[in-house]
This record gives C-alpha cells, structure tokens and sequence, in this order.
C-alpha cells in the first residue's frame, strides 16, 4: 500500500514539474505547480513529516499559489514559446540538466550512507507532528525562527516599495492621470462642500463668490 | 521505500526544475522553477530526516518554506513593476544592466 502511494505521488510530483515548464499559458504552469505541491505534501505525509505536509498545503499551495495567480492574472499570460531560446541553446539546456541528474544520482546513491538503503531509523511517538516541531522551533532553533521573522518583515516591505506607483518614473507614453474623487473617511464627518475635493472641483469657491462674502 | 528513492525523486524534480530555468523565459515561469528547485531541496531535507530520525531536517525545511515565500513576494513585486513601466516580461530582452 505505502509503495503504490509513494509511486502515485512520485509520479504526480515528476509531472507536476514537466508541466509547469512544458505548459505554454504561465497560467496552466501555476496549476501545474498545485498538483505538484499536492502530490509533494503525500510524499511528506510518507516520510512521517504530517506538519511539514500541512504546511505545504496551506502555504505553499493556498497562500503562495493565490498570489501567483493574481499576478499571472494581473500582468496577463502572454504565453513564450516554449524552448524559446533558440533550438541549439534549449538542447543545451535539456542536456545539461539530465547530466545534472545523472551526477546526483551519482553522488546520492553513491555516497555510502548506511542507511540510506533502510527505511529509515526508529521514530518516537509524535515524531515530525506540530508538537515536536514547535518544541524545536522554540528551544533549538529559537534563533533562526526569530531571523526568518525579521525576513518575512523585510520582504513584505520591499513588496510594497517595489510594486508602489512612483511619481514622475512612469514610462512617458503612460496617460497622465485624471484625479479621481475617493470618498475617504474624513469627507463622511466633514461639512458638506468643503474640503479638498470641492476645492479641487471650484464648488466651493464659486459658492463663496456667489454670497458675496468677501 | 527506502530513503533512497525518495532522493532520487528528489533529484529529478531539481533537474526538472533546472531545466526550466534554462529554457523558459518568461520571469513568471522562472520563479516557478526556483519554487521547483527548493522543493526537491526541501523533499531531500525531509527524506534525510527520516532516515536519522531526528527532527532537525524537518525544521531547517520549515525556514527553507519561509525563504521562498519571500523570494516569491519580491520577485513577483519585480515583475509587477516590470509591468507598471510597460517594459517587456521577457528575461531575454531585459539587458540594461548586462552592459
């Protein structure tokens, strides 16, 4: 039973892989990527690592996955041909990386591990659930768990200031904007016709002219 | 299974993802050869955890999950940008820094 998992999700998690760099809409490959990440979270789940795998699937392919496809769909998938490199460049390619394979095969099943022709060692009760991770996170590598938080901050921050709209950088054939009323919170508990925005628009000033004020 | 079939599936999936790497070139399907890449990395972690029976492997995943998370945030906030300023969503014809 565990042999016929492992190479359902083997080869779930092989194809997922071509298909992302086979699919031509970058669309399809972000599907691509969730079937693999599925089938990788079962390889996980065989490996006894059952919070690494629920992390993988509520991160990797919730959360990651979403992005993707809001940027995919934001930018639109203009799909390149695949190979697009030219045909002498993408047989290069192609044969570079199965003699890459070929060299790790090498190196993992040559590297005369022991037990790495064993199902593994021993496991304890609880062995890769949230309990134990957590319990390592937070003596063993409390260091580390603070640096990748101070990581994920510095991230989101150079996201914003990456994608923000820059004034006076944007490209010169890009249309000036029109400035578009916003309702803001401030003009729910400002006086009718005051504010910036009339101001902007001539409301106010014509209704000052118009009393004769001053 | 033993551990070692799990490091070979691992490794097919990095040349997978190599491979794109090297032939793709839209900077979208880049990115998702760089995730493919640090998943075999991670799938390799995981199946050496198993095999000593210690849990450390599992954690050093778990920070690898964290760093690709940010890798994709800031790559993808490129590549809107890329796309604010009308330039071409293509690693090929991107070379105002290659001199």
């Amino acid at each position: 039973m565990e042999d016929v998992l492992f190479f359902i999700a083997a080869i779930g998690a092989v194809a997922g892989a071509m298909g992302v760099i086979a699919m031509r809409n970058p669309f399809y490959s972000v599907l691509a990527l969730v079937c693999h990440l599925l089938s990788l979270a079962i390889l996980f789940l065989l490996l006894e690592a059952q919070f690494v795998a629920a992390a993988q699937i509520v991160v990797y392919a919730g959360a990651v996955m979403v992005l993707y496809v809001f940027v995919v769909s934001y930018v639109g998938g203009q799909g390149d041909p695949v190979a697009s490199v030219g045909p002498g460049l993408g047989l290069a390619g192609i044969a570079l990386c199965v003699g890459l394979f070929v060299e790790l095969s090498i190196a993992l099943l040559g590297s005369g591990l022991h037990a790495i022709d064993t199902d593994g060692a021993k496991l304890g009760p609880g062995f890769g659930g949230p309990g134990q991770i957590g319990q390592l996170l937070l003596t063993k590598f409390l260091f580390p768990f603070e640096i990748a938080s101070y990581l994920l901050l510095v991230a989101a921050v150079g996201a914003v200031v990456l994608a923000r709209r820059r004034r006076g950088l944007d490209a010169p054939d890009e249309p000036a904007r029109e400035p578009v009323a916003q309702l803001t919170a401030a003009d729910l508990v400002r006086l009718p016709r005051t504010g910036t925005q009339a101001e902007t628009v001539g409301l106010a000033q014509e209704e000052r002219e118009g009393e004769g004020g001053w | 299974m033993t551990v070692a079939w799990y490091l070979v599936v691992s490794a097919l999936i990095f040349c997978v993802g190599a491979g794109g790497v090297l032939v793709r070139r839209s900077p979208l399907v880049i990115l998702l050869c760089l995730e493919l890449m640090l998943n075999a990395g991670n799938l390799a972690l995981i199946g050496f955890s198993r095999m000593t029976g210690t849990a450390d492997g599992q954690v050093f995943a778990i920070i690898v999950m964290v760093v690709a998370a940010c890798e994709v945030v800031v790559g993808l906030g490129i590549i809107v940008a890329l796309y604010r300023r009308r330039l071409p969503i293509d690693v090929d014809r991107l070379r105002e820094l290659s001199g």
